[in-house]
């Protein structure tokens, strides 16, 4: 071997070495994935496609300049015995890679242009969802024209177990909610994306969407989903604690599997409204409270009222005292802190069977009931 | 008065009083160091517990920390400082200057940061932790949401602010004002010339920073209503602001980094720099778009279209005098008589990793494809290519440079190479794959991640101990040449070197150019 | 700079080494961590803002000032005892020019928050534009007008009835500073302290004749005369801040329209207060200690550069924040 192609391979072992495996170790395990999906999307092909595109341009032009760079390396070493030329401008070179970069850039804004223009295409959606995001969870809220809107929070729903590493990890770990969105293939599907609190971003690269959600303004996005099954993804905007634990869950299904669905889900408001007027023993109460509890404290209060983001609510004097200001904390809220208003979030049989529990639980022991009633009428005012 | 024309004082007063500007200098380097490893064990925590899918060492709210103190303070304690550091000790070396303009004020914008940073780090042990919004500190999360001792990194923030604009009013005043005669603007070594337009930079948006935490500061704690829809604002305003500082930063980082490359490739290649007037236009043509790009780091927040257009378009410009410089520094090594000493292997790496970070950065200035890419680990392996291999190995470059000129004695070669050779592995294995995590929909910024992206993870951790390690042995090499390094007396320690610096005696003496050289 | 030659070189003056830099970051982080603790007791304290935060503060910024009067008096002895060569003297120059600058980007960053609230974010809220059309949803009632009377906030009923958590309540103000009352021109007050600011850069140049001539009683008497304006526009503006928080209804807390005001007026108001500040000890140099000469007297020049500066901002702000 000549000396320069000894050169060459130790120069570029390397890099070829961490290529090889990286390769290697994606194709081994069908877990570790390299690339960009193209999704199940026209918009997200599109995307795919200007993202190979531009890849394939940069790897050209990088291959060009290091092939220059790795010339002169090992050509033009002092070791050699060569003689440094002088040279040191040339207008015409420099004006033709600044000319040539330029063109390949126009190349480049053209299918970016219109890709652009196809995803601020808002219009003529058959369905309409408002995702709203919460501090660590998700609202989606179907937007009905005639009646009763339809809606329900997302959590997470891996187990602190699995988290911690006390319990085998499952096949969909931290992208796995307790009841994800649903929507119908091939339907225009709008999404108006908003947050409660601090932004965060909704994010489910199958569908190549991700638009960030912006307390106090809704962004629109779309997606026409073109094959049934299950899409995941997460809130991509730092969003406090638990950020890294507000996945989306999206069901893509028929049309009919939908409608049946939605008219169960509408089914399901209704009976709850029937549930407002009813009494609650204790432990029905502490029953409903306790799961409500999990799903919409736990995260700030810890599982046992010992508090993190939130103060501890096992001994609180909020919790143990009077009836009237603990509604209104967990009513309005705390305004400056991470406390939110639960009043718009829980319905009143939730929202009396948490306060319920939170009275009882933890050692509180209160013992009162909370009715839906009394927190209608404390709603009133 | 008396001291003035001996040598440095004794003690530590030669050290807090000190009017010097290879003083002042190498205190800059020092303390960058420092927050460099500071800023590196944040990472090594970040990654020690990304090792592994599952919460390991440390809980979600702390990781959170970590990650926003890693930011900031390798931005704005290690990288930025560290420059300001060989500015010091260059600039008025190359450019005949007996010190800087306002020496006693050059003083001053170091002393701020120390105290400041220390105040920075003790928020770690307040009430509520430390700051955990991301370096980036976006409205609300950093507002309403903020721990209490955000107020401290508040003015944290405005005191850097300070120390930074008063740090480039200096290297403006001094480039402008303390040129030896015959020095011509279009004669100054380009790093003097980065220097001078990352100065520029500096005092255009400092200020606009410190603009934006006032308006934090004001809706913490006396009820004004900037970000928050409710009283008529916008959480949105805060990244506008926030990234016209922002992106302009970026270039205030590597800007001085491009220019160290030019100082060392045309050194070792021993041929003139190709195209020194087109590397000056890039240069500024870079400043200038680095105005009026800032949104391409807000694609996804709901601009209108418009917006989205011209700010993709404007960043994809940036492209072009970037890649004037790149094909610039090729072609000056292009049929040069190289070697291939350690500060050379550093500038190669630079040009070879930088140019892939580069090319990262076009693909994220696609709007569309941003969309897939923004907040994903794409992102977080894009801005490392250019930070950690851009300027981090401009800066080991740099120092390696001109270490013997400072100190009079040579480092360790063999140790020197070593220590390229494992950080150039090191690096690309800790960032490479992040790459891969990114584009299969790994978000950034989570402790914690799903079972796919367990193996790149991995690799990625190891490499980036790998990576860090390697820093011991650049430090062990820098003290053991100061202490005890093989001394050098030539005016020139490299062959192929150019300017007036290498005119100088070797170490250069505490006291240079009283009277000014004449340049031809 | 062309003029200098090898031959003809004036030593450029390097102070040796000095404990000013040291006392001014004693003295500046003093103040800041009180100033950081006092904000933190007022916001999350229990008892309220400690006296130990009060200390720390005071004696940090009493510091810092000293230390500043030293630095100066540093700067001007150096200068009287003929160390400063004109090449230095440029530095100075330099040094105040990107100062100014610094100062003008930091109130674009607040005019730049003005324009975009006004422009699009308030039609955005109001449910209008491509930014904004589906905000309506969340504001139902809300109309923009500039300046915003009603927030967001009031428009759907207060802060128990917004659509997202709750963070402050934000109610507009009853009266706007606008140029809404034509008919009562001269009761208007922006108008005036327009009238005093523009006619104190004009008694300010009148100094700098003064000075150039030689004419130090001139010099005196126009440069008093800026200072009291100064002092003029400062009262008028506290009787301004004082009938809006007490008669109109506009304080911080009055949502954006509120906030940006008090901002962009508030810190002029302060640039005001620092720039008479400087002009004050200016004619206290030259009337105790007969300081400045035609030729050399950059302390005032920088001053007066500081005054133009602020007297510019304000036409900008009499323009955006009262006027438009
Ligand atoms: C040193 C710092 C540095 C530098 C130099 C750059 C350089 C560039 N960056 Fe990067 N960037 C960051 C630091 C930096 N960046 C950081 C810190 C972030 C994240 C911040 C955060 O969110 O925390 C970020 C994020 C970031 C984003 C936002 C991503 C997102 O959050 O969604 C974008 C989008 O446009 C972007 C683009 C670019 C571009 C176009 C360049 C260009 O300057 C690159 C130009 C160079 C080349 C293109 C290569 C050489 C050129 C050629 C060889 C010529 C021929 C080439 C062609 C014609 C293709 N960067
Ligand atoms: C110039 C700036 C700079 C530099 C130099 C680095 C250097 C490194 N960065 Fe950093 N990084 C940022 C700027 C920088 N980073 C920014 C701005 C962010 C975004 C923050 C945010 O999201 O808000 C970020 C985020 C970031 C993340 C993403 C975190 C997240 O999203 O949750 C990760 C993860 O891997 C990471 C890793 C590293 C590593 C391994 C290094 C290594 O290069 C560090 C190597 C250095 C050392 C290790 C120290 C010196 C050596 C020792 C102390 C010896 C002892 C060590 C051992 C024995 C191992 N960084
Ligand atoms: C995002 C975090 C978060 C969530 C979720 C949350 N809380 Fe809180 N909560 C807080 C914080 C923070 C406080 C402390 C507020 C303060 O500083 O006064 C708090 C305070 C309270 C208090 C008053 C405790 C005291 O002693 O002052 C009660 C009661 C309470 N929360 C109930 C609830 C209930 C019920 C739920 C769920 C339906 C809930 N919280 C969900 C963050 C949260
Ligand atoms: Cu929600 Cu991140
Ligand atoms: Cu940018």
């Amino acid at each position: 071997m000549s000396f320069q192609a000894k050169r060459l391979c130790k120069l570029t072992l390397g890099p070829v070495l961490m290529l090889t495996s990286a390769l290697v170790l994606a194709a081994g395990g069908e877990t570790s994935q390299v690339n960009m999906s193209p999704g199940v999307t026209e918009v997200g092909k599109n995307i795919y496609d200007l993202h190979m595109i531009i890849l394939g341009i940069c790897t050209v032009i990088g291959l060009g300049v290091f092939g220059v760079m790795f010339y002169s390396i090992i050509y033009h070493r002092k070791s050699r015995g060569v003689a440094p030329a002088t040279f040191h401008e040339s207008t015409a070179v420099e004006i033709a890679w600044t000319v040539v970069p330029f063109l390949i850039l126009i190349l480049m804004a053209v299918p970016a242009t219109s890709t652009l223009l196809q995803i601020y295409d808002n219009d003529d959606a058959d369905l309409d969802i408002l995702v709203t995001g919460y501090q660590w969870k998700w609202k989606y809220e179907y937007i009905n024209e005639n009646g009763e809107n339809v809606s329900f929070f997302s959590n997470l729903k891996t187990a602190q177990g699995e988290i911690h590493n006390l319990e085998a990890k499952g096949e969909h770990y931290l992208l796995e909610v307790d009841e994800p969105l649903v929507i119908p293939v091939d339907k225009k599907v709008r999404f108006l994306v908003t947050a409660n609190d601090v932004i965060h971003s909704w994010w489910v690269p199958a569908l190549a969407v991700k638009k960030d959600a912006i307390p106090g303004f809704i962004n629109e996005t779309w997606a026409r989903v073109e094959q049934t099954g299950v899409y995941r993804g997460q809130c991509a905007e730092l969003c406090g604690t638990n950020h890294g634990f507000m996945p989306i869950v999206v069901n893509v299904v028929d049309q009919s599997e939908f409608d049946q669905w939605l008219g169960e889900k509408e089914k399901d408001a209704a009976a709850v409204k029937k549930l407002m007027a009813q009494n609650f023993t204790l432990d029905e109460l502490m029953a409903r409270g306790k799961s409500v509890y999990a799903r919409n404290c736990q995260a700030c209060h810890g599982a046992n009222g010992e508090g993190g983001v939130g103060k501890a609510i096992a001994g609180s004097p909020i919790a143990t005292g009077d009836l009237a200001t603990h509604m209104d904390v967990v009513i309005h809220g705390v305004p400056g802190t991470a406390m939110q208003a639960f009043g718009g979030q829980l319905n009143d049989v939730d929202m009396a069977a948490v306060l319920t529990y939170q009275r009882s639980a933890f050692g509180n022991n209160m013992g009162d009931k909370v009715q839906p009633i009394d927190v209608f009428n404390h709603k009133k005012g | 008065m008396g001291d003035y024309h001996h040598g440095p004082a004794k003690g530590l007063s030669r050290w807090l009083f000190t009017t010097n500007h290879k003083d002042i200098g190498t205190m800059y380097l020092w303390f960058s160091f420092a927050m460099f490893i500071l800023g590196g064990s944040f990472a090594m925590v970040i990654r020690a517990e990304l090792f592994e899918p599952g919460m390991q060492l440390v809980d979600p709210a702390f990781f959170n920390q970590m990650t926003t103190l890693h930011g900031l303070v390798m931005v704005f304690g290690a990288i930025m400082p560290s420059f300001v550091g060989l500015a010091n000790w260059l600039i008025p070396m190359m450019i005949g200057a007996p010190d800087m303009a306002l020496p006693r004020m050059n003083n001053w914008s170091f002393w701020i940061l120390p105290p400041t940073f220390l105040v920075l780090a003790s928020t770690l042990f307040m009430e509520g932790g430390a700051p955990a919004f991301g370096w980036t500190f976006y409205a609300p999360l950093s507002t309403t949401y903020a721990p209490p001792s955000v107020t401290f990194f508040i003015f944290s923030i405005h005191v850097l602010g300070l120390s930074s604009i008063m740090g480039s009013i200096n290297i403006i005043a001094t480039v402008m004002n303390m040129r030896a005669p015959g020095m011509t603007y279009m004669k100054m070594p380009l790093f003097v010339w980065t220097w001078l337009i990352t100065a520029f930079l500096l005092v255009a948006v400092m200020p606009v920073l410190a603009g934006a935490v006032t308006m934090m500061l004001m809706d913490i704690h006396f009820g004004t209503s900037f970000f928050s829809a409710a009283g008529g604002g916008d959480p949105v305003l805060f990244q506008h602001v926030f990234w016209f500082f922002g992106h302009p930063e970026v270039y205030i980082i590597i800007l001085p980094a491009f220019g160290v490359i030019s100082q060392v490739i045309p050194a070792f290649s021993r041929k003139p720099l190709f195209g020194y007037a087109s590397m000056v236009y890039a240069t500024a043509s870079i400043a200038f778009l680095s105005f009026i790009v800032w949104a391409h780091h807000m694609f996804t927040v709901g601009m209108p279209v418009a917006g989205e257009l011209f700010f993709m378009y404007a960043t994809m410009l940036i492209a072009v005098p970037t890649g004037v410089k790149v094909f610039n520094w090729v072609t000056t090594m292009w049929r040069g008589a190289l070697t291939f000493e350690t500060p050379m292997l550093f500038a190669i790496g630079f040009l070879i990793l930088f140019t892939i970070g580069g090319f990262t950065g076009l693909m994220l200035a696609i709007a569309p494809a941003d969309f897939q890419y923004h907040d994903s680990y794409f992102v977080v392996a894009h801005f490392h290519y250019v930070m950690v291999a851009g300027a981090v190995f401009s800066m080991s470059a740099g120092i390696y440079f001109w270490l013997p000129k400072w100190c009079g004695r040579m480092y360790n070669e063999a140790m020197g190479k070593t220590h390229f050779w494992i950080s150039f592995i090191g690096f690309n294995l800790a960032f490479f794959p992040q790459h891969f995590v990114g584009l299969a929909g790994m978000p950034r910024r989570i402790p914690d991640y799903a079972l796919q992206f367990a193996d790149f993870n991995m690799m990625s951790s190891i490499g980036a101990f790998i990576y860090g390690a390697s820093q011991i042995l650049f430090l062990y090499n820098v003290i053991a040449t100061i202490v005890a390094g093989k001394p050098v007396s030539d005016e020139k320690v490299w062959d192929g070197a150019e300017g007036l610096e290498w005119t100088l005696p070797t170490p250069a003496p505490y006291h240079t150019f009283e009277t000014p050289p004449l340049v031809k | 700079m062309t003029s200098q030659t090898s031959t003809a070189y004036e030593k450029y003056h390097v102070p040796p080494k000095s404990r000013l830099a040291i006392c001014a970051t004693t003295g500046l982080m003093l103040s800041v961590y009180g100033a950081a603790s006092i904000m933190n007791d007022m916001t999350f304290g229990d008892p309220g803002v400690s006296t130990n935060s009060w200390s720390i503060f005071l004696c940090g910024l009493f510091f810092f000032l000293a230390t500043l009067f030293a630095w100066f008096r540093t700067a001007i002895r150096e200068n009287l005892a003929g160390l400063n060569s004109a090449q230095l003297k440029h530095s100075y120059v330099l040094g105040m020019f990107w100062f100014i600058f610094s100062e003008v980007m930091f109130f674009l960053a607040f005019f730049g928050a003005l324009f975009y609230v006004r422009n699009l974010v308030g039609p955005w809220l109001a449910g209008e534009g491509e930014g904004g059309r589906m905000n309506g949803l969340l504001w139902q009632g809300f109309e923009f007008s500039w300046p915003m009377m009603q927030t967001p906030q009031e428009a759907v009923g207060g802060a128990a009835a917004q659509p997202l958590a709750n963070n402050g309540t934000f109610a507009g103000p009853q009266t706007s500073l606008s140029f809404a009352q034509a008919h009562a021109w001269w009761a208007w007050l922006p108008l005036w302290n327009t009238v005093v600011l523009l006619s104190s850069s004009f008694t300010c140049h009148l100094a700098h004749m003064g000075i150039l001539d030689g004419d130090r009683r001139k010099f005196n008497l126009w440069l008093a005369v800026t200072v009291l304006l100064g002092m003029l526009f400062l009262c008028l503006q506290a009787f301004e801040y004082h009938e809006a928080y007490t008669h109109f209804g506009l304080t911080l807390n009055s949502g954006i329209y509120g906030s940006t005001f008090f901002m962009l007026t508030g810190f002029h108001g302060f640039h005001v207060f620092m720039g008479m500040t400087m002009l004050l000890i200016q004619l206290l140099r030259s009337v105790l200690g007969g300081q400045f000469t035609a030729s050399d007297h950059f302390g005032f020049e920088a001053s007066s550069w500081y005054w133009h500066f602020v007297d510019v901002v304000w036409v900008f702000l009499f323009l955006f924040v009262y006027i438009l």
